[in-house]
């Protein structure tokens, strides 16, 4: 397998590098330490210059107006992306704009004119509705908001948990039990409008994430139309579960470019700070502090990119997304935590970004498949389907 | 956690102030000990946390207000609950704070 970059791929990454280090890093001097955004005319300045380098708009499907970018360099980009305080859960502030949810590709003609250009313009914010209180790692059997069908539409019942931007959003997708007998095959995905009647977003759900909050949901006898059934009725299931093998990738990548951040401010701290007459980068406690980084930052690095070659050339990556999953988050909590211990006291400080990554990053073993279930996924896959 | 801010108002005075901690979190001020005037957060740039903000406001706005506290390790987003149900709940911002924090707020129906 050979992962050694192109000469296309080395200059993006370059592109991209210098654009986070220049003109990100700078902006966050000014920031609240817990911002998740930049100021309105920050933000166009600098999406105009990601538009100039033809980078806008990094997960839309080239047929839809994006620039083209395959997954290997898609993940490549999301390491430098990540790599200032706010990176993990707002990577460059979404300068780089968002495809918004890529299940909207699969809507029929209608609903892409309703739903999907206007988001892809920018016109419309959306949601990504899934996880309940009963849970979120196994929506065939956690999903219980109830939807039934009353003529031209269907009354929704139910609740939502741990829900980003449903307060800000215009529309999102709301996944609901069509038919309680059926178990997986009796979920399907709607497209609820926020501004439908019974639509509730209740309370902000306060976490360890400074960025994108999540917020918790009630429907009460909320009629949605039947036009707005995303795929087919009880075919739900499909399309949860093809976004979360799909998001692994990118989020493991994320974590290893906080985690590469996170090193290097780590080496250049050590190579500064001096204890009892010598430098910290003298001390072999440190020193293998440091090793134990790059060992890990390298394992999740390759892990992730084999899966995302993979990914790229088609083949079934369900269990190497897993696997680059399971060793991105938690090589990289490693990381920071051990970086944050080089910097002793100014490490859990809000002068410097550790303490954030250290929050968020602890998240990252959790969402998008708890750690436990992507290890399942994987024993899944060494065992065979008797373990289902 | 309650979705709503709703602790007694305390007169804002310097005896008050002094017995404040120095943590994030945030309050809420009123003129009157009813009626929310402002919602304010206290991040990591203050330098004193609440004490040294709530002493800010008794020496630019003087004696005669009234607050009520949270101390909170996330003041960010707690703010912006607090200001999304200040808005569900009279239709606008509380007076004192700038048309700007209203900017990209979102929406809450709260219970």
């Amino acid at each position: 397998m050979d992962l050694s970059l192109t000469d296309e791929q080395k200059l993006i990454v370059d592109q991209v590098r210098r654009f986070v280090r220049e003109e990100i890093v700078p902006l966050e001097d000014g920031l609240d330490p817990d911002a998740d955004s930049l100021p309105p005319e920050d933000h166009e300045r600098l999406a105009g210059r990601v538009a100039e380098m033809g980078l806008y708009g990094l997960d839309i499907p080239p047929e839809f107006g994006g620039p083209d970018v395959d997954i290997v360099t898609r993940t490549l980009l999301a390491i430098e992306m990540s790599q200032h305080r706010a990176g993990l859960y707002a990577p460059c502030y979404n300068v780089f704009g968002g495809a918004g949810l890529a299940q909207m590709f699969e809507a029929n003609d209608d609903q892409k004119q309703r739903f999907l250009f206007p988001m892809l313009r920018g016109e419309k914010k959306t949601f990504f509705g899934l996880t309940e209180p009963s849970g979120g790692s196994d929506p065939a059997r956690a999903i219980q908001t109830r939807a039934v069908r009353d003529g031209d539409d269907w009354v929704v019942n139910g609740a939502k948990m741990f829900i980003s931007g449903a307060d800000r959003a215009d529309f999102g997708l709301v996944f609901a039990r069509t038919d309680p007998t059926k178990g997986r095959a009796g979920v399907t995905c709607f497209i609820v409008e926020t501004d439908t009647p019974g639509f509730h977003v209740r309370r902000i759900v306060h976490t360890l994430r400074a960025a994108r909050y999540a917020t918790e949901l009630q429907f009460e006898d909320m009629r949605v139309p039947h036009a707005n059934v995303l795929g087919e009725v009880n075919g739900g299931f499909a399309i949860a579960n093809d976004r979360v093998s799909r998001q692994r990738i990118p989020y493991a990548a994320t974590c290893i470019g906080v985690a590469v951040k996170a090193q290097e401010l780590a080496v250049e701290y050590a190579g500064i700070r001096e204890t009892f007459g010598d430098k910290l980068a003298h001390r072999q406690g440190i020193q293998w502090m440091v090793v134990e980084n790059e060992i890990d930052i390298r394992q999740a690095l390759w892990i992730t990119l084999a899966a995302a070659d993979k990914a790229r050339r088609g083949e079934p990556f369900r269990t190497d997304s897993a696997l680059a999953k399971i060793v991105a988050t938690e090589a990289s909590g490693r990381v920071v935590d051990r970086a944050m211990q080089i910097h002793g006291g100014y490490g859990v400080t809000k002068d410097l970004p550790f303490e954030r990554w250290y929050r968020e990053m602890r998240i990252r073993r959790i969402g998008e498949g708890p750690n436990e279930v992507q290890r399942h996924i994987v024993a899944r896959d060494l065992f065979g389907s008797s373990l289902r | 956690m309650a979705v709503r801010l709703d602790k007694p108002w305390r007169r804002l005075d310097a005896e008050a102030v002094a017995a404040l901690s120095g943590q994030l979190g945030v309050y809420q001020l009123s003129d009157n000990g009813a009626a929310v005037r402002a919602i304010v957060r206290v991040d990591a740039r203050s330098l004193f946390g609440l004490r040294g903000e709530l002493g800010r406001e008794l020496a630019e706005r003087g004696e005669g207000l009234f607050f009520r506290l949270e101390v909170n390790h996330q003041p960010r987003t707690r703010w912006l609950e607090l200001m999304m149900v200040h808005r569900a709940d009279h239709g606008c911002l509380p007076d004192w704070n700038p048309p700007e924090d209203g900017v990209g707020l979102g929406r809450l129906s709260p219970a």
